[in-house]
């Protein structure tokens, strides 16, 4: 082990000094592109990308695009790029502006098919020097699989110049993938232990095809590092999982929260509770449509606006609809949920009449999109990452509201014993506006959360509203702690049957599973329990 | 000959409240049980162990003494021979007086059975009997829902009357009656006490009085204090309970 | 004669007729005749009363027992595939690969045989049993499970709800074997006579009258019945029914199987006048829709179950033609309308005297 990187230092140091004595060759090293023949321009290039000068990289780029040039008044050796659809001349080296190109000014160096080749290796390795981070670590990445044997000079001395973390971590990946493939028995030993370091998928194949090969103990080091890798790969696999069923759990949350608090308070079914969502969803989107004619600038943060707008909207609409309709069919929960069952179909004709059938786009903020990835098989997306606090600060801000507030103390009240409530001067029938208010602004606040990971339609709630009456149904009414784990467990239990099952199979299975569990339970998870509740 | 019920030690709690603590009860052949208490003493409670409604967490209920009611559902102990009158007065509606008596009229159970179910004379016999004893002859067509609601309470007991039980359980027979009618409810359960066991939970006391009955106090769901009437109120620990000293 | 009321009786004789005249109007009359009912009407009126046998099943349970069940559209098209696997056989090779051991959604998925499940469909009389034992059976097993644990009210209709929407999403998989997303349709005979000619489609009405005067005059006999007032009681005082010792959970498993029963054989009779069958028919809105045709009509009245069916039918046949924005517009204030102001349906709020040779009593 200290033998190898005894050698290793020595061979590095060589190349780095090497390198430095020629850095002013480069530009006579460029110059010998002008020859005729292919076969010089092939030593050429392979001379430039040996040079270690990072430089090279732009004119070796143009050349395989066609835009490297000999200027015809001076001979020098130039790029050529459209600016606005003019053309101008560019240093090869520096990259200085020349002036603009006049036709016929330069003449282009040509390439066959086969430099084109030469040319497309060379600058995978030349851009593990390039000065943008981002492209030395795809460079890195994308030698993983394919670094020929020749490049591990370069990639030993990519690797000790490297400041950044991340390049740093692909470049030692590759390295060791790379002499695993081409190294010396002791090499590969040593490479073997190093890629046990990293856990992904394509390490454990390349370990797969390498233990076909391998024999004695090489073969069984390849052999515990695969399996350690397989193992890791399982727990990365869970957690990966688990954040997609937080993250689908608390998108059912946020579906079904209001939900519960209706059907908890009121006995209500609300069939419509879906197109309230939708109602949400497009909320969203005409603020963003207001935002974008009239602060074109700050059009990205109107998702933030969206959020009390989209309360308010369905907020208003909810206490109309309870005013108007529901509020004349209570203790008949059927005919409740024939009533907004009609109005959900009213509301959808409604939307496709203002708005087409079609989707409509809703913009994210620049801090919603990209994603954190925190090893080779684990990435957690922002928008979601953003919907689970979305959801947990949605759900703390009710329960504080029902355990804190005086509303929330009148709303428990009327849950348990309305009549009672009536007697002590509680005016049951605002409560009930309210509270139907209440649940529905929750409900529009899921369409701003919804509108980021789904299609804003006229179909929306249709597809949330079956899954959201599970979540209720399997954690219990009267209590939102039930629909919480209700809709936790829910978005778990797809997301690790999906591997296995499929999403369609899966999805009929949690169907099953809940259907089976109300015989178990017919009041759910948190059902309350005794006198009260026996009708 | 055993007793027609018999409850030892029943406790059963709803989410940490004691419903039932420790609850011991006898009720012999023939006899009338009255039993009191304030709210939330457990009385309902008891009932519905006794019916098969509410599992008890422990404790014996045996019914003609050595069938165990804690093992079966409401249909088979009401097939038994117990019969169950609810508080608040529960009948069909929307089915005649005539039809509401026939539904609770002693017949096979099951679902072809009653499909094909033909009324023979001696059932209509039966049910005009029934009808003179809850002086509802002349309504016999109406249909329960226009009744009022003494009526519905006779109707409801008449029902049990049908049923052909051992054991009545009979919860407030006489809430929200005029005096007239409880006095004759008074002469309707003693008069059925002459041949069945009848176990009946009420408030008013003069009722108790009335039916003249050994008196069971129920208290935070055990048993507080059993007897005559008289007996009962002396009792130091009831007046306590009951006025709160 | 059994026990029918006057109005019971009006709708048994107006049945009767309408399923002797349309036939008759369609194939006696000259096309030129006034009174010449076109053939493509004949079908769209068979279509109504396959949709009113269906209407009759939810009314059989929520009218007179109050299982609410969003979810009967599942037996429905249970009833309805049944019969469309049967029509598939039929087509023989006749297909578009001309294979006559596979229909051709299996020929294209490159099945190489015919799956388990498919096999005794070429037989007629075996597939009317299907048409009858699987929605039965599944009926069967769901209610057991669900009454058995005593789910009622919405917690019921929920997962009824559920049950469709599960059965949509499986059928909807090619690999289940049922045509996935386009179902089962390009029929061509049914018992040898082709479902395109006239007299077919005549015959394919009169069968569809007689179905629903059968279920119809079932129906009767079971609310009429002892069994039948058990079921009212049911639905107005459970717990009474209950503590005067009936099992509740085998009437309603009964009443829940039965219904589901007349749904297929309703989907049966839908199906080869309509030419096609497909996933969509298990959608929860279907569902939802057969319960607004039972509560305009007027639940617990049955002929007025049938009458919603065909009239709401009729009123959508006519928008989604006209005026195709206003359909949902006018169904869902229909909903609500409906709830609100005719809570007895039109059967329980519209009342005309009757002449006396019908028995009127006023």
């Amino acid at each position: 082990m200290r033998r190898i990187i005894l050698s290793l230092l020595l061979v590095l140091t060589a190349a780095t000094m090497i390198s430095s004595a020629r850095a002013d060759q480069t530009a006579d090293l460029l110059d010998a592109l002008k020859a005729k023949s292919f076969k010089a321009k092939i030593i050429a290039v392979e001379n430039l990308a040996a040079s270690g000068d990072a430089r090279v990289v732009a004119p070796l780029t143009a050349l395989l695009e066609g835009r490297l040039h000999k200027r015809k008044s001076d001979g020098a050796i130039v790029i050529v790029k459209k600016i606005d659809r003019r053309k101008f001349f560019f240093d090869a080296l520096s990259g200085e502006k020349l002036g603009p190109a006049k036709a016929r000014s330069s003449k282009k160096i040509r390439v066959n098919n086969r430099l084109r080749g030469i040319l497309r290796g060379v600058l995978g390795a030349l851009t593990l020097f390039s000065p943008d981070s981002k492209q030395r670590l795809s460079a890195a990445r994308s030698m993983f699989k394919s670094a020929p044997s020749d490049s591990l000079a370069t990639l030993s001395k990519a690797y000790l110049k490297e400041t950044d973390e991340a390049v740093r971590d692909a470049l030692a990946r590759t390295l060791a993938a790379t002499r695993l493939r081409h190294g010396t028995g002791a090499e590969k030993l040593a490479a073997v232990e190093q890629l046990s370091d990293f856990p992904d998928r394509d390490v454990r194949d390349l370990l797969a095809s390498t233990a076909l090969k391998a024999e004695g103990d090489l073969l069984a080091a390849v052999k515990s590092a695969a399996a350690s890798i397989e193992q890791r790969l399982a727990f990365f696999n869970i957690l990966q999982n688990l954040f997609q069923g937080i993250s689908l759990g608390s998108v059912l949350l946020l579906a079904a929260i209001g939900l519960a608090i209706t059907f908890g308070v009121m006995g209500v079914i609300n069939m419509a509770y879906g197109e309230m969502v939708m109602l949400g969803a497009y909320t969203t989107h005409v603020v963003q449509t207001v935002m974008h004619t009239y602060y074109p600038g700050a059009v990205t943060q109107s998702l933030l606006l969206s959020i009390p707008a989209a309360f308010l909207v369905a907020g208003l609409f909810g206490i109309f609809l309870e005013r108007s309709v529901i509020r004349f069919l209570y203790g008949r929960p059927l005919e409740t949920l024939l009533a907004t069952w009609g109005l959900s179909l009213m509301l959808q004709q409604f939307v496709r009449s203002v708005f087409g059938p079609t989707n409509r786009e809703v913009i994210a903020p620049s801090w919603m999109s990209g994603s954190i990835e925190i090893t080779g098989g684990l990435v957690l997306t922002n928008n979601r990452i953003c919907i689970i606090i979305f959801a947990a600060l949605v759900f703390l801000v009710l329960t504080l509201i029902i355990r804190y507030t005086d509303f929330g103390l009148r709303m428990r009240a009327v849950t348990q014993n309305r009549a009672m409530a009536n007697a002590v001067g509680i005016r049951s029938s605002w409560i009930d506006a309210m509270t139907f208010g209440l649940g529905s602004g929750v409900a529009g606040l899921a369409g701003v959360a919804l509108s980021q990971i789904d299609n804003v339609s006229p179909n929306l709630g249709q597809s949330y509203i079956i899954d959201s009456f599970l979540v209720v149904v399997f954690g219990g009414v009267g209590n939102l702690w039930g629909t919480l784990v209700g809709a936790l467990s829910l978005g778990m239990a797809n997301k690790f049957l999906e591997p296995y099952a499929g999403a369609v199979l899966g999805k009929i299975l949690i169907l099953v599973l809940v259907i089976l569990f109300i015989q178990k339970r017919p009041r759910g998870l948190f059902a309350l329990k005794g006198r009260a509740v026996e009708g | 000959m055993s007793d027609v019920l018999y409850l030892d030690g029943i406790s059963v709690s709803f989410g940490g409240f004691k419903a039932l603590n420790d609850l011991s009860l006898v009720v012999e052949q023939g006899e009338m049980r009255a039993i009191i208490g304030p709210n939330g003493a457990g009385k309902t409670t008891m009932m519905d162990i006794i019916t098969g409604r509410t599992r008890p967490d422990k404790g014996i209920a045996l019914f003609q003494g050595d069938i165990d009611l804690t093992k079966r559902d409401e249909a088979e102990i009401a097939n038994l021979g117990i019969g169950r009158k609810f508080q608040k007065p529960t009948v069909f509606e929307s089915h005649s007086v005539e039809d509401n008596l026939q539904l609770a009229q002693k017949a096979p159970r099951g679902p072809f059975a009653t499909l094909i179910a033909k009324m023979s004379g001696e059932q209509r016999a039966a049910i005009d009997e029934t009808l003179a004893t809850i002086a509802l002859t002349e309504d016999r067509f109406r249909l329960a829902g226009e009744l009022s609601h003494g009526q519905k309470q006779w109707l409801e007991i008449g029902m049990l009357l049908m049923q052909q039980p051992d054991l009545l359980l009979v919860d407030e027979p006489v809430a929200g009656m005029t005096d007239a009618e409880t006095d004759q409810t008074a002469d309707l359960l003693r008069d059925i006490a002459k041949t069945r066991s009848v176990v009946v939970v009420e408030h008013d006391m003069e009722f108790v009085r009335a039916l003249g009955t050994r008196v069971t106090v129920l208290h935070e769901g055990s048993v507080l204090s059993e007897g005559a009437l008289d007996v009962v109120q002396n009792d130091e620990r009831v007046i306590e309970v009951y006025l709160g000293r | 004669m059994m026990a029918l009321n006057p109005s019971a009786r009006i709708f048994a004789i107006l049945l009767a007729a309408l399923t002797i005249i349309v036939p008759v109007l369609n194939l006696a009359l000259p096309e030129t005749s006034a009174l010449h009912v076109p053939t493509y009407m004949v079908s769209l009126f068979g279509k109504y009363l396959s949709f009113a046998l269906l209407a009759l099943s939810v009314d059989l349970i929520w009218g007179f027992c109050g299982i609410l069940s969003l979810g009967h559209g599942a037996f429905f098209a249970l009833g309805g595939y049944a019969m469309g696997m049967y029509l598939m056989r039929q087509i023989g090779d006749r297909g578009v690969y001309g294979n006559a051991e596979l229909p051709d959604f299996m020929v294209f998925l490159n099945w190489q045989e015919l799956p388990w499940y498919w096999l005794g469909f070429d037989n007629f009389f075996f597939a009317m049993a299907m048409v009858m034992l699987v929605p039965g059976a599944l009926a069967f097993i769901f209610g057991w499970f669900a009454f058995r644990s005593r789910v009622s009210g919405v917690y019921l209709s929920i997962i009824t709800q559920a049950m469709t929407f599960a059965l949509m999403l499986a059928f909807f998989r090619n690999d289940m074997g049922f045509g996935g997303n386009n179902g089962l349709t390009d029929f061509k005979e049914l018992l040898g006579f082709d479902l395109r000619s006239q007299g077919t489609r005549a015959a394919l009405f009169v069968a569809s009258g007689i179905a629903l005067l059968a279920g119809f005059l079932i129906c009767r006999v079971i609310v009429t019945s002892k069994l039948g007032k058990i079921l009212v009681g049911i639905r107005d005082a459970e717990s009474r029914t209950r503590f005067l010792g009936y099992r509740v959970e085998h009437y309603k498993l009964f009443v829940f199987t039965v219904s589901a029963v007349m749904a297929g054989i309703a989907g049966a009779l839908y199906v080869p006048q309509v030419g096609i069958i497909n996933p969509g028919e298990f959608a929860p809105a279907n569902s939802i829709e057969i319960v607004v045709w039972v509560a305009l009509g007027g639940r617990g009245t049955l002929f007025g179950a049938a009458l919603g069916a065909v009239s709401v039918n009729l009123a959508k046949s006519y928008l989604t033609a006209a005026f195709p924005e206003v359909w949902l517009f006018a169904l869902g204030a229909l909903f609500i309308a409906v709830t609100l102001f005719l809570p007895k349906g039109m059967a329980g709020s519209i009342k005309v005297p009757l002449p006396a040779w019908v028995g009127g009593r006023t």
